[in-house]
């Protein structure tokens, strides 16, 4: 056990309990604030792993852009403050499947690797991962930049309620764009 | 450095997130649970960038990284779709979303309840 060892240790498993935590509390807007705990301690692991940009980026998107975006659905749907009991299903098949998941994958790595040891590589800089994403990888670079575009189109095509509704009675028509108005400016 | 250690945290993160897709009645929950998948997803590629020698250097946070791009897309069509189907039916629970349309046009007959059912629930609470 090396001190990287521990570190990976102590970091997966504050990754783990604040995942169980993410998964099972009972108060929608805790379950945010884990995920930035789950998501700050896979930034730490992927540091000692050796993977500076990807640990940065990870804590500029993830846990500046993404969680701060959930944070913004939850409070947008009106979720309680505080606990709410209609959170779950009932969930032994859930339990089931994904214990299933998890420990099957659990197995299936621990037999592939044992106790092994690798040496921890050059550090990926943003010189390094630069020179291969616009080397190697610059072809699935500009269709990830096209997919971004779409979905971008999508969200706001998505949120727009007056496109791509179905031509049907004028009045009909008239008073549902009426009530999605009304109903939007409530939301805001 | 063990690279066991991370990739069993990755699983049981992967098990974690499947828990919750399949547990969580709430919309936004799900989403929340399918960004652990996402991650644990994220933490293989990079252990795996360390332990297996590939003939393009560091591959496997190029495909991290094209992975956390994937995501933030991800998140940001499906937060639409979560806040859509909150402005229509005034709930975001996933089992309650209706797999057949509806063939008459009871949508927009019945369409102020769910907002009048909306203001119930907000003076309930």
């Amino acid at each position: 056990m090396t001190g990287a060892d521990l570190l990976l240790l102590a970091l997966g498993a504050v990754a783990v309990g604040s995942g169980v935590l993410v998964v099972t509390t009972k108060h929608l807007v805790r379950a945010g604030l884990y995920l930035v705990v789950c998501l700050g301690a896979l930034a730490g692991d992927y540091l000692v792993l050796g993977a500076e940009l990807v640990a940065w980026v990870q804590v500029l998107i993830y846990v500046g852009a993404v969680v701060v975006l959930l944070l913004f659905a939850v409070m947008l749907t009106r979720a309680p403050i505080g606990a709410s009991d209609d959170l779950d299903r009932p969930g032994w098949p859930a339990a089931l499947i994904g214990g299933g998941a998890g420990l099957g994958l659990t197995v299936l790595l621990v037999d592939a690797y044992r106790w092994s040891t690798v040496a921890v590589p050059d550090a990926g800089t943003a010189e390094r991962l630069g020179e291969q994403i616009f080397r190697s990888w610059v072809l699935p670079f500009e269709v990830l930049s096209v997919l971004l575009l779409s979905a971008l189109v999508g969200a706001v095509v998505l949120s727009r309620p007056d496109i791509g509704r179905r031509p049907g009675p004028p009045a009909d028509g008239g008073a549902a764009r009426d009530r999605v108005d009304v109903d939007s400016g409530g939301s805001r | 450095m063990r690279p066991v250690i991370p990739y069993v945290t990755a699983a049981l993160l992967f098990g974690l997130g499947v828990y919750g897709v399949l547990r969580r009645r709430n919309a936004v929950l799900v989403l929340m649970a399918v960004e652990l998948m996402l991650n644990a997803i994220n933490l293989i590629l990079v252990t795996a960038d360390t332990t297996v020698r590939a003939v393009l250097p560091h591959s496997g946070q190029v495909f991290a990284l094209f992975v956390i791009v994937l995501a933030a897309a991800e998140i940001g069509v499906g937060l639409a779709i979560v806040l859509q189907l909150y402005r229509l039916r005034a709930s975001v629970a996933v089992d309650e979303v209706p797999l057949t349309e509806p063939t008459d046009p009871p949508s927009a007959a019945g369409a102020p309840e769910p907002a009048a059912a909306g203001g119930n629930q907000e003076a309930g609470r």
